[in-house]
């Protein structure tokens, strides 16, 4: 694997995060719980289809073979997509979708933080241009997660039950691979394994203020490094991706 | 059926430094923390502006449509109050 290589992989995988992600979050659009959050988490969903928008057309850009971002986002299949799992799974209630995006905030801080100290001067303004979008984020969801935790008794249960459902998914996000090692020699890469305990200590600090406790026997999820993933991520490419493969040479 | 969405809180938004806040709408939000962020999404997302107020609507006094009369209308009458009736020196620029 040459260095561009590694590159192009480690960047389709930063896309697809946000791709993802933000495809989930706009679910969401104009069924949240009122108007003012409705437009808040929509807010949040365009903020990171924006950072999935430049990370995608430097992934093409990486890529040099004259695929578009738009090819990246829509022509590919779910066993060529590399976004973790956390980041695919299902909205379910409200406290649930507050739940993973808290998780996934408090993480894209550490990284973009990072990232934005990387060798490579694209992928450093990009981060450095997300970390005060994600800034807010973390702001917003841990505020979230804490009227969840400490408001009614169902709003705890609901919660609760979030956090249950979802841990099993968070170790993945720290895996590293051979892309990973590669590109870490290279100052481009981010140092992940470096990045969980600090990340755990935060997220820790967020949950105990919400009263809410860690499961405690938990079997760790894997397999999107190698673009291995749970059911879902085929329903949710079915629909993001139905309307340009139905008329692929449509325009806006 | 029972507003489950909270209160109502005014929003003023501060285009820029040194100029007055302008209301600009409102909405709904628990408390404080939820209010000012509610705003900045609801209110500040096309840049237009660089500081935030919100105050609880409830916190307002407001005069009512009734008082319009007494209120307002005597000074209808009253152009002597506008200073309407000085020559402007020439060479006076900023009026």
């Amino acid at each position: 694997m040459t260095k561009q290589e590694a590159l192009f992989k480690y960047t389709l995988r930063l896309s697809d995060n946000s791709l993802i992600l933000a495809q989930r979050l706009s679910e969401w659009t104009s069924k949240g719980p009122f108007l003012e959050e409705d437009l808040a988490l929509t807010n949040i969903a365009l903020d990171i289809l924006g950072q999935a928008n430049s990370l995608l057309e430097y992934a093409a850009k990486t890529e040099g073979k004259g695929r578009t971002s738009d090819e990246l986002a829509f022509f590919r299949n779910e066993r060529e997509f590399y976004n973790t799992l956390l980041v695919e799974q299902p909205n379910g209630d409200y406290a649930q979708t507050i739940l993973r995006q808290c998780l996934i905030d408090n993480f894209d801080l550490l990284f973009y933080t990072e990232l934005a100290k990387s060798k490579d001067e694209t992928l450093a303004a990009i981060a450095a241009k997300s970390i005060k979008e994600i800034t807010y984020h973390v702001r917003h969801t841990s505020s979230w997660v804490d009227r969840f935790g400490n408001g009614t008794e169902e709003s705890h249960t609901r919660i609760q039950n979030a956090l249950n459902e979802l841990w099993r998914f968070t170790d993945e996000l720290f895996e590293m691979n051979d892309v990973d090692a590669l590109l870490l020699k290279e100052n481009v890469a981010v140092d992940l394994a470096a990045l969980k305990p600090i990340w755990k200590k935060q997220v820790e600090a967020t949950l105990e203020k919400a009263n809410l406790k860690l499961p405690e026997t938990v079997f760790m999820q894997t397999g999107s490094r190698n673009a291995k993933h749970t059911e879902h991520l085929g329903y949710i490419l079915a629909e993001m991706q139905y309307l340009p493969r139905m008329h692929p040479t449509a325009k806006w | 059926m029972k507003d489950s969405q909270g209160p109502l809180w005014e929003v003023f938004v501060q285009k820029k430094a040194g100029q007055p806040f302008v209301h600009c709408g409102s909405l709904h939000a628990y408390d404080k923390e939820m209010a000012i962020e509610n705003a900045r999404d609801l209110y500040t997302r096309r840049s237009e502006g660089s500081a935030l107020w919100v105050v609880p609507a409830a916190a307002i006094v407001a005069s009512s449509p009734e008082d319009a009369g007494s209120f307002f209308e005597p000074s209808n009458d009253k152009v002597y109050r506008h200073p309407t009736f000085y020559q402007i020196p020439e060479g006076v620029k900023y009026i």
